[in-house]
């Protein structure tokens, strides 16, 4: 796969190095040259050095045949325009953007770049996850296909001792499986009922977030 | 700018990060300097975008303008958007994503190209 990175930052110089362990093609784009040096003398010819926001740095870097174009500088509007441009411009097939204030995600999905990782995000679900406080954790969104998928935590009421079947849950959601506090794995059926420590998967549609927060707290 | 529009009557709010810049405005500016980022929905509320008939982003950054004016025209529905887009080619794409673009880049050269020829 020939996969194009914006931004030389941290982010930009992890993926690259791991990307190309993994075997793909990759080029990283950066614009200060002193960096381009660094990494050159690193990585060897894997970078481009100029702005990436460019149309003609973007045509240098043969982004007519990326399969995959991932934004990871560390401004928004750098990100949002060079998505922008890879996805509607130049139908680059997976078009990734790295959010760096929480709030620009909205404005980003509303400006037609739904694929977005958001760092602050990501760690507010890990800690939810890591401690028994919160109900609710979000393991992934499918943003194309309008699904949430959720990890709910059984921490007492209003939801133990209830039948999983019972559970006003948004409709269209699917509950594939509960873990119990043993680690035993569970298929729900209609005699499942839930204890205190249990954890289960809920897939839901988007627009049902409210409604599944609403039953879990 | 803001000075001309101000000058000929339109109610002009000004937004900016950064404080210093308002230096430049005239001393008899009637219009509202506010300190905020223009790429902010938040910001922009303030400067009371919803009752907006025109947003102009001129920064110097191509990338801010392009999000500033996209968050304008398509969450806003400011009817009449302008952002200054210095890459030529990039002011093409732009315009294909209904924003109007002005790429000082191309206005100067044809000035240039002018002058010349007379």
């Amino acid at each position: 796969m020939y996969i194009i990175l914006l931004g030389g930052g941290e982010v930009g110089y992890y993926l690259c190095r791991e990307l190309l362990d993994m075997g793909h093609e990759v080029l990283l784009i950066e614009k200060d040259a002193i960096k381009c040096e660094h990494f050159k003398e690193e990585l060897g010819s894997v970078i481009l050095c100029g702005d990436g926001c460019e149309m003609a740095v973007l045509t240098k870097a043969g982004i007519t045949r990326a399969d995959m174009f991932v934004a990871v500088t560390d401004e928004d509007d750098d990100n949002l325009a060079a998505t922008q441009i890879a996805k509607q411009k130049f139908n680059v097939p997976q078009v990734i953007a790295r959010i760096n204030k929480p709030k620009d995600e909205r404005i980003f999905v509303k400006l037609g770049i739904e694929h977005t990782v958001n760092a602050a995000a990501l760690i507010l679900e890990n800690i939810k996850a890591q401690t028994a406080i919160f109900p609710l954790v979000r393991l992934l969104s499918f943003k194309e296909k309008g699904l949430e998928l959720f990890l709910v935590k059984v921490l007492g009421a209003p939801l133990a001792d209830k039948r999983v079947v019972e559970l006003a849950l948004p409709s269209g959601s699917e509950v594939p499986l509960l873990i119990r506090q043993g680690g035993e794995l569970v298929v729900p059926d209609l005699r499942t009922i839930l204890e205190i420590g249990d954890q289960f998967i809920c897939l839901i549609p988007s627009e049902g977030e409210a409604m599944l927060k609403a039953i879990v707290s | 700018m803001a000075r001309l529009l101000d000058a000929d009557g339109h109610k002009v709010t000004i937004l900016d990060s950064d404080p210093n810049s308002f230096e430049k405005l005239p001393v008899d500016f009637k219009g509202v300097a506010l300190l905020e980022s223009a790429t902010d929905e938040e910001g922009l509320e303030k400067a009371n975008i919803r009752e907006a008939d025109a947003f102009v982003a001129v920064t110097r950054e191509d990338d801010k303008n392009a999000m500033a004016a996209q968050i304008a025209k398509r969450i806003f529905d400011v009817p009449r958007v302008i952002c200054r887009i210095y890459d030529p080619l990039r002011e093409e794409f732009y315009e294909s994503l209904g924003l109007e673009g002005i790429s000082p880049t191309v206005v100067f050269a044809k000035l240039l190209k002018e002058k010349l020829e007379r």
